[in-house]
């Protein structure tokens, strides 16, 4: 299971629309122990591609940096669909960096954008599910959430 | 001299999920086949077979990237961090 803070929710879809007519990337900052997603680290897509995405290296390294001072972990990745689901392509598969991470996918297929969930483990593919927490109430109170 | 190695989450459990680890050498290539040697399950995840750095990997003498410095051969200093990531890219 993967839950995003709402925030992080809104950013991972807007970087992904102004991406277009390309992918668009970024990484995922959150609690490596945990399922929740806490920072969005939108990249540019080093491959300017409307099929493919590179986060480049030194932006990876600057997320990675900053997540370490947060007390948290890069815990996944998300890229754009332009034209097809919001499934991991075979390339998304083969390239998989790390079994540990959630690769989230947003389809910019239709036009209400889809945003889905993977695990990626030695080639096989789990959708899991995606939880969006509400945003916060008032004295950050965060009604009807899960505590 | 040693110096210090952020790995990427990929490759703590082959160092007791540590973060940060110490190596010793003078130069990258000395660095990671000390790291290799001192954690054997990193091989062929970060160097190939035949000793070149693996495509999929990127690695960092504080911020610059070593494939645009001297690759394997480019000299650590005191005090500097190698960093080691993936490659993230997909389709």
């Amino acid at each position: 299971m993967l839950r995003l803070a709402p925030e992080v929710y809104t950013q991972i879809v807007g970087h992904c629309l102004r991406g277009l007519p390309d992918e668009a990337c970024g990484l995922i900052g959150g609690d490596p122990a945990g399922t929740v997603a806490a920072k969005c680290y939108p990249t540019h897509n080093e491959a300017a591609s409307a099929k493919l995405y590179t986060v480049p290296g030194k932006e990876f390294l600057h997320a990675d940096r900053d997540a370490e001072a947060r007390g948290m972990a890069i815990i996944g990745v998300f890229h754009s669909h332009t034209h097809t689901d919001a499934y991991p392509s075979a390339t998304d598969v083969a390239q998989a960096p790390d079994p540990g991470w959630h690769y989230v996918l947003v389809s910019l297929r239709d036009t209400q954008p889809v945003l889905r969930s993977y695990r990626i483990v030695d080639g096989r593919i789990d959708e899991e599910p995606v939880i969006v927490d509400p945003p916060a109430g008032p004295e950050g109170s965060v009604p009807g959430a899960a505590q | 001299m040693p110096v210090e190695v952020r790995l990427p989450t990929v490759l703590r459990p082959h160092a007791g999920g540590q973060s940060t680890v110490s190596a010793n050498g003078g130069t990258i290539g000395e660095v990671l086949n000390d790291l290799v040697a001192n954690y054997p399950a990193m091989a062929g995840q970060v160097l190939t077979e035949d000793g070149t750095l693996h495509r999929f990997v990127n690695v960092y003498v504080d911020d610059d990237d070593v494939r645009y410095l001297e690759q394997l051969d480019t000299k650590v200093s005191d005090g500097a961090t190698v960093s080691i990531l993936p490659a993230v890219a997909g389709g």
